[in-house]
């Protein structure tokens, strides 16, 4: 199920060019050069995969294996809070205990998908994210926003639409790297890469693709990481 | 038989069978062909041609049931065709139902729990198919008909007003949309949250075509015609083509200044985003500016399947909506390469043409019948 270690699948790689990224995330350059980066996931249930070995297998776990892969002198602790079926907002009221208990220097947040579910309101989506935001800022933490997963059976069903559009310009907004999510898995699923569609209790493609989602977002801190930071994105004059 | 000379604008029509045609490959999830449709190169889509057109058209037909039965007749017929809309909607709903139930029991994916939950409300029908029947519980992409029909519903009293004091009737349908925008009024749904469209901001373009419709249109002749709206108009599309832009490729989103982005954004589908209604406006001039009413083409074979299409816009729309559904499907059960996605909403829209001609012929044969052949001008669909 889980990858050896070792280089990006070639199947991850398909979508390497969608997880582009001008922000940096100063905060968690210096945890690595100080040698300690803690790392906290909160995220709803497209965060996690059933079975005895879904932490292990989902991609916060393989997120900080494929972290303690780049910098294997740095000491990586990651802490998860993931629950189903929460909306921005049931999160931003949990966040300054989580981040009180792991003290994270990033915290990567999954949300959306709930919030389009239930129909919140996008104006009260759009505040829960930018409170979430400050308050992990606020802590001295920076910030990496992960969007819906494309999931074509209920397509038709969940109005995600504008929910991605009010996360995408939110983290515009604020900054925030946004790893996006529906995009990649959305051209996995396009090329034939996942089957998205089958209809299964088997739990190794899933494995797969939160393996991949799990690389493709250490990528994209690594390179907004870097101490020669990728150059912040120039203003138009 | 020689075309007869009606007073029905045919370019209502076209624009209305497009739009329609745009709706259903929207509505389409995942559609590849959905890239030509107008929303991914500016603000508005084909909603606002689709509710400007209708409001246009239900003042046409019965704003004259209006001066020569007066307003119980006239208000009757609307409330007749509002319930004949909910019928439809409901009979769309019925569609979905089986459709998703389907999936709720076909579909397993460890992936996927909590997409899943979406399907959650079929352990609660109770409630759920009350609230639908209320136009509170509205499932993705069946929230143009409720719009439809609440509009319709409280439309004789406009109508009313347009017919005797046009202005103060767009002044006060103005002044409705400032106040919602000004203490952010809109309607309940279920479970939670408020209508996707809502009524209160949209009657805003309807009643406009409805103006329109009732004289208006010529009143703006001049304003239409000058250069200088038009080269604006053709700047502001250009404008919002190039915000469009900035979505598909984030990088450009940098050049945007914040100023700018702080301005527009977000833009309010819900509420009828100022920024939508401009960028309909422009198109509607630019139209309008191009395409002349008494031309030739509208006639022609051509655009014909348009035609008919928006003549029998209710069916038609119904019609969409549902082989979207059945679009889908065959994308997720038997195969959703480019190819398919090609076929498929082509198949779509021939399906929708073939029964918009059908109904056309119908329409034709009804009214000749046994009776001779009326001479009042009406529907000019199917003489090509």
């Amino acid at each position: 199920m889980a990858q050896s270690m070792g280089d990006m699948p070639a199947e991850c790689r398909v979508a390497e060019h969608l997880v582009e990224n001008g922000i940096p995330l100063p905060r968690v350059t210096k945890a690595i050069a100080n040698k300690r980066l803690s790392i906290l996931v909160v995220g709803a249930g497209s965060s996690l995969l059933p079975g005895p070995n879904g932490a292990q297998n989902a991609y916060p776990a393989r997120l900080r294996a494929a972290l303690a892969e780049k910098f294997p002198g740095v000491e990586i602790s990651l802490a998860t809070d993931v629950k189903a079926r929460r909306t921005a907002l049931e999160m931003v009221k949990v966040l300054p205990e989580d981040i009180a208990a792991a003290k994270p220097d990033l915290v990567v947040w999954q949300t959306g998908t709930v919030d389009a579910m239930q129909g919140v309101d996008q104006d009260e989506f759009s505040q829960a994210l930018g409170k979430g935001i400050a308050k992990a800022r606020a802590a001295g933490a920076d910030v990496v926003l992960v969007n819906s997963q494309y999931s074509p059976r209920t397509d038709a069903m969940i109005a995600l639409g504008s929910y991605g559009e009010t996360l995408r310009w939110v983290a515009v907004q604020r900054e925030v790297p946004l790893f996006d999510r529906f995009s990649v898995m959305k051209l996995w699923g396009d090329l034939g890469t996942f089957d998205l569609y089958s209809a299964t209790k088997k739990l190794d493609i899933a494995g797969r693709v939160h393996d991949c989602i799990g690389r493709l977002l250490a990528d994209l801190i690594v390179a907004a990481a870097k101490p020669e930071a990728p150059p912040a994105p120039a203003p138009d004059k | 038989m020689a075309p007869v000379k009606t007073e029905r604008d045919l370019r209502l029509d076209l624009f209305r069978g497009l739009a329609l045609w745009l709706i259903f490959l929207d509505h389409i999830p995942s559609n590849a062909v959905s890239w030509i449709t107008i929303r991914n190169y500016g603000f508005s889509d084909a909603t606002e041609i689709f509710v400007f057109i209708s409001g246009y058209t239900a003042a046409f037909v019965y704003g004259r049931a209006m001066q020569e039965h007066g307003i119980m007749v006239a208000g009757a017929r609307v409330l007749k065709r509002a319930w004949q809309i909910y019928v439809a909607h409901v009979f769309l709903f019925a569609i979905y139902l089986a459709e998703i139930s389907y999936v709720a029991h076909s579909f397993d994916n460890p992936l996927y729990t909590e997409e899943m939950g979406v399907l959650d409300f079929l352990k609660n029908p109770d409630v759920t198919i009350l609230q639908a029947l209320v136009l509170k519980f509205k499932p993705v992409n069946m929230d143009v008909l409720p719009l439809y029909i609440v509009l319709l519903a409280g439309f004789a009293p406009v109508l009313w007003l347009l017919l005797r004091a046009p202005s103060l009737a767009l002044i006060a349908s103005a002044v409705l949309y400032t106040l919602t925008w000004l203490f952010d009024w809109n309607f309940p749904a279920y479970p939670s949250g408020s209508w996707v469209f809502n009524p209160l901001a949209w009657q805003l373009l309807f009643v406009f075509g409805a103006w329109c419709a009732l004289g208006g249109a010529r009143n703006l002749t001049r304003w239409i015609n000058s250069p200088v709206l038009v080269g604006l108009a053709v700047a502001y599309l250009l404008f919002a083509f190039l915000i469009a832009l900035t979505w598909y490729f984030p990088r450009l989103g940098s050049y945007v200044p914040e100023v700018v982005g702080d301005l527009i954004y977000p833009i309010d589908k819900t509420n009828l985003d100022v920024l939508r209604i401009l960028h309909f406006l422009s198109l509607a001039i630019i139209t309008v500016y191009f395409v002349p009413r008494d031309w030739p083409a509208l006639r022609s074979k051509a655009l014909w399947p348009a035609v008919v299409c928006g003549q029998h816009s209710l069916e038609t729309f119904c019609l969409g909506v549902f082989l979207s559904f059945a679009a889908h499907f065959v994308f997720t059960e038997v195969s959703n390469r480019v190819l398919v996605q090609f076929v498929v909403s082509l198949i779509g829209i021939l399906v929708m043409v073939g029964a918009a001609a059908l109904l056309s012929w119908y329409k034709r044969v009804e009214r000749q019948g046994p009776r001779p052949p009326t001479t009042r001008p009406g529907y000019a669909g199917g003489d090509a």
